[in-house]
Order: C-alpha cells, then sequence, then structure tokens
C-alpha cells in the first residue's frame, strides 16, 4: 500500500469511484478506501435514475452536464455502463403542481432542456400502462433525454479505469482517524494503525460522511434517512421511461433487465434503521396498482433498503471546508448522488488539482447552511 | 480447455465460466458478484446459486466456506403478486 499520495478518498461509492478516475487522469496519486465493498452504500441501493427536471437553477445544470457526460460513458470506460434515454415523466395533480411545473419547465428550457408539458391523454402514449385518473393527474412533465444507467456496472467501470491509470483501491478497509496539523489536513489513519499521508481528503463517504466529519470536528448537517424500494419479475420491455410523482413521492421505471422497480417515502424518522417494512409494501404496492391497475398480476421478487444521505435543503455538500485546509466534502447528495456524480466529480477534480473555482462549489459549500435563508430543492421524491 | 459450461444460476443464465471470470477480475465479495453478475437477483432469490457460488469462491481464494458470509436476505421470501399485497382495505378507506 502506498504510504503517501496527493490525495486519499473515503468511500467506495458512484463519488468516490468517480472521483479518483478523474484525478488519476490529472496524474495525481490517488488512494481510496472503502469500508466495505464498492457500492456497499447508497449506490447499490439507488433506483438507476438520471434526472435532469430539477426546481433549483444548479441542480438542473449539474444535471444536464451529467447526462452529456452519461452518454459518452460507456465509450469513454470502455465498459457498458448499461445507459439509456426513455425520458422521465413527473406527474403534475392539481393547480399548485401546474404553477411549479410551468415555473419549473421555464428555467429549464433557459438552460437549453427540452422539456414539454404533456395533456392528459397524452401520458399514455407515453407510458401505455398508466392509468391517469387513477394517477389523479391532470398533466406531466416529460424530458426525453433523462434516463438510467446501471449503478454498479457504473462504479465498477470507473474503479477500474482509475486503478489503470495508477490508483490504489482498498475495499474493507477503514479510515479510523484523520489527522490535522495548523488547521490543514496531514493524512489519515486507516485500521487503527497505518497512517497514510496526505493533504487532501475528500469525504464521499455517504451517510457515513457525518461520522468520518465529526473525527476532526467538523459538524455536517447531513441525515441518514431510510429509503425502501422494490424489484418486479422480469416483463418484456414496456415502457421506457421513469414515472415519478412529487405529491405522491413515488417513482418506477422498468430496467434493461425487465424488472421494475420503484419506491415511495414512508420513513419520515433519520437513523440507521435497514429492515424493511410491511407499511412500505402495502402503501408501495396500492400506489403502484392505482398508477398501474394491469401491474397487479406481476410479482414482486424483492424489497430492500438504502439510505438518502439528507441536508437540510436536500442538495449537496460540495467543496473544501472552510475551518480545515485540505478537507473537501463530496456528499449530501438527499438521494441523488448517482446522477449528479459526473458533473460533480468533474468540477471537484478540477478544483483539487487545479484549484479551479466555480460557483456550483460556492453555492454548495458547507457555510451556506450559517445563514438563514436558503434555496430549497422543491423536486424530491423517493 | 474444456470450458465450465455448467449452469450456476439458473434464474439470471450464468455459468461457472461467468463467475470465475469475474472472481479473477477481482470481484471476490459475494455481495459484488451478485451487483456485477445479477447473480442471485431472479425469482429463486439465491436459492439455489449461492451454495455453488460460495463453492467457487473457496477454490479460488481459498477461504473457508463458514468465512465466506451469505448475502442479505430480502423478503418477500417467495415471490408475492403486487394484487394480493394492496388487496388489503385500511379501515379509513372502506
Amino acid at each position: 500500500m502506498k504510504k503517501k499520495v496527493d490525495v486519499v478518498i473515503i468511500g467506495g461509492g458512484i463519488n468516490g469511484c468517480s472521483l479518483a478516475n478523474h484525478l488519476s487522469k490529472k496524474n495525481m496519486d490517488v488512494i481510496l478506501f472503502e469500508k466495505n465493498y464498492l457500492t456497499s452504500g447508497a449506490t447499490g441501493s439507488c433506483g438507476a435514475g438520471i434526472r435532469q427536471q430539477w426546481s433549483t437553477k444548479e441542480n438542473t445544470k449539474l444535471a444536464i452536464d451529467s447526462v452529456k457526460i452519461f452518454e459518452k460513458l460507456s465509450k469513454e470506460l470502455d465498459r457498458d455502463i448499461e445507459f439509456r434515454q426513455g425520458g422521465y415523466l413527473v406527474a403534475i395533480h392539481d393547480e399548485k403542481d401546474m404553477k411549479q411545473a410551468e415555473k419549473n419547465v421555464e428555467m429549464q428550457r433557459s438552460l437549453g432542456l427540452k422539456v414539454d408539458i404533456l395533456k392528459p391523454e397524452e401520458i399514455t402514449e407515453v407510458v401505455p400502462i398508466l392509468d391517469v385518473k387513477g394517477m389523479d393527474a391532470i398533466g406531466a412533465t416529460f424530458c426525453p433525454t433523462d434516463g438510467h444507467a446501471n449503478p454498479f456496472l457504473t462504479t465498477f467501470a470507473y474503479a477500474t479505469a482509475a486503478e489503470k491509470k495508477g490508483a490504489e483501491i482498498n475495499t474493507h478497509t477503514s479510515v479510523t482517524d484523520i489527522i490535522v496539523k495548523n488547521k490543514q489536513i496531514t493524512g489519515v489513519k486507516i485500521n487503527d494503525k497505518d497512517i497514510i499521508k496526505a493533504d487532501t481528503v475528500v469525504n464521499s463517504a455517504g451517510v457515513w460522511s457525518k461520522e468520518i466529519a465529526k473525527k476532526i470536528g467538523v459538524n455536517l448537517p447531513n441525515e441518514p434517512l431510510r429509503k425502501e424500494i422494490i424489484a418486479t419479475e422480469r416483463l418484456k420491455p414496456i415502457f421506457e421511461c421513469m414515472v415519478i410523482s412529487f405529491k405522491d413521492g413515488i417513482y418506477f421505471s422498468q430496467q434493461k433487465e425487465g424488472h421494475i422497480v420503484g419506491g415511495i417515502p414512508l420513513e419520515k424518522k433519520p437513523g440507521f434503521r435497514t429492515i424493511p417494512t410491511f407499511d412500505f409494501i402495502k402503501h408501495m404496492s396500492k400506489t403502484l396498482t392505482r398508477y398501474s391497475p394491469v401491474l397487479k398480476h406481476v410479482k414482486i421478487l424483492r424489497h430492500w433498503t438504502g439510505f438518502y444521505d439528507v441536508t437540510p435543503d436536500a442538495r449537496p455538500i460540495l467543496g473544501e471546508t472552510p475551518e480545515i485546509k485540505g478537507f473537501i466534502q463530496c456528499n449530501g447528495f438527499s438521494g441523488h448522488g448517482f446522477m449528479l456524480s459526473p458533473m460533480v466529480t468533474k468540477i471537484l477534480s478540477e478544483y483539487i488539482s487545479d484549484k479551479k473555482p466555480n460557483d456550483i462549489l460556492d453555492n454548495l459549500n458547507l457555510n451556506r447552511f450559517k445563514d438563514k435563508k436558503i434555496d430549497y430543492e422543491k423536486s424530491v421524491v423517493g | 480447455m474444456k470450458k465450465r459450461k455448467a449452469i450456476v444460476c439458473r434464474c439470471e443464465d450464468l455459468t461457472e465460466e461467468d463467475v470465475v471470470e469475474a472472481i479473477e477480475e477481482g470481484y471476490t465479495d459475494i455481495e459484488e458478484l451478485r451487483k456485477k453478475l445479477r447473480l442471485g437477483m431472479g425469482p429463486c432469490q439465491g436459492r439455489v446459486c449461492i451454495q455453488i457460488v460460495r463453492k467457487i469462491l473457496q477454490k479460488y481464494t481459498g477461504k473457508e466456506i463458514s468465512k465466506i458470509p451469505l448475502p442479505t436476505s430480502r423478503p418477500p421470501t417467495i415471490p408475492i403478486s403486487l394484487g394480493t399485497l394492496s388487496c388489503d382495505k385500511d379501515e379509513k378507506e372502506s
């Protein structure tokens, strides 16, 4: 194992692995530590969706640029990450929803995104198995370039690409301490014994980021929120797009292999509980069969839980921590880490290697929680 | 050389060769293998393949079988239709 590197990355999820790839492309010496196996956290439980329809400008911009990277990623990494663009259909239920949707669409279009407001009868043209009455929808927004990719294969492809360029990836290895001298990071301690020297440490540990930051007295406002999700048996291809509703919280889509995968929020209390609940499965199956009654004949194979790493404004925490030099945050994705990862890690890698500033890093810095005025992301599901 | 074409995971149609190739690529954790290959993700939820894969892992990594953890079991134990799960009416709904 290397004893001195330029950057230590904590966490082997999508963001940690992608960042390792970016930094090693820039000839930086990188070592990544993952306490379990790659994708063992939120990345491995995620719904695989990639959405550009957001209510805040930063998220929309990040997502649009991320999709441009996703489009070329299989080729770049020389692995099929199963990226496909079947779109996202966002249900509109009432006049209040419609007003917000019109506002969102106007902002999204100003950034160059192709997105339309569909009439109720146009909804089933996109997803034939939906019941517009059951959905209680008066319309929907639809962006055809939204889509999906396989989170496992994408993470593994990033890790392999990073290793080829010299990065070292260590799974089943815990960072047990971070060493700071005169408010500057100098290294980390792993498995309570070995010390790895580095001036920069990236905290991309998902829901465990808070615990990592606490080791050196940095307080992150992130909370773990249990989320539940189901997968059905495989079906022939029926629909390509993700269906979501901010009001009902539901999201579901058909994966490339044919399974329908989706979830709906239930848990309101933060905490590290991982047991799947019967309340969820009841609520999910009722809502899903209300949206698409024909699905009552389809069987569920699997029901699992994962965590959203949730921040008070549902937006990620990115960039260098003001009080400790070299301590970089890349967490708090609030359920959207996979879809935003390509651009987030690109911007962060430019900051880490070239000190290149970026408005997004300024706006999403940890110090934003010191001000009282927070711009909430409203377009959150799951 | 004789190819290892024996089917290991019937639901996802994976052969011993598929599993060995992934192990040789470095995916030596049973959870990683599941996520890389979709092993055990079909209707039987790993009842058939997981024990076989543990044996293959033992052969290639030298780890004792008892040291190779089983993947997390996920409900439902057998596939259940969404119709069955959603048919129960709540009191306030009826």
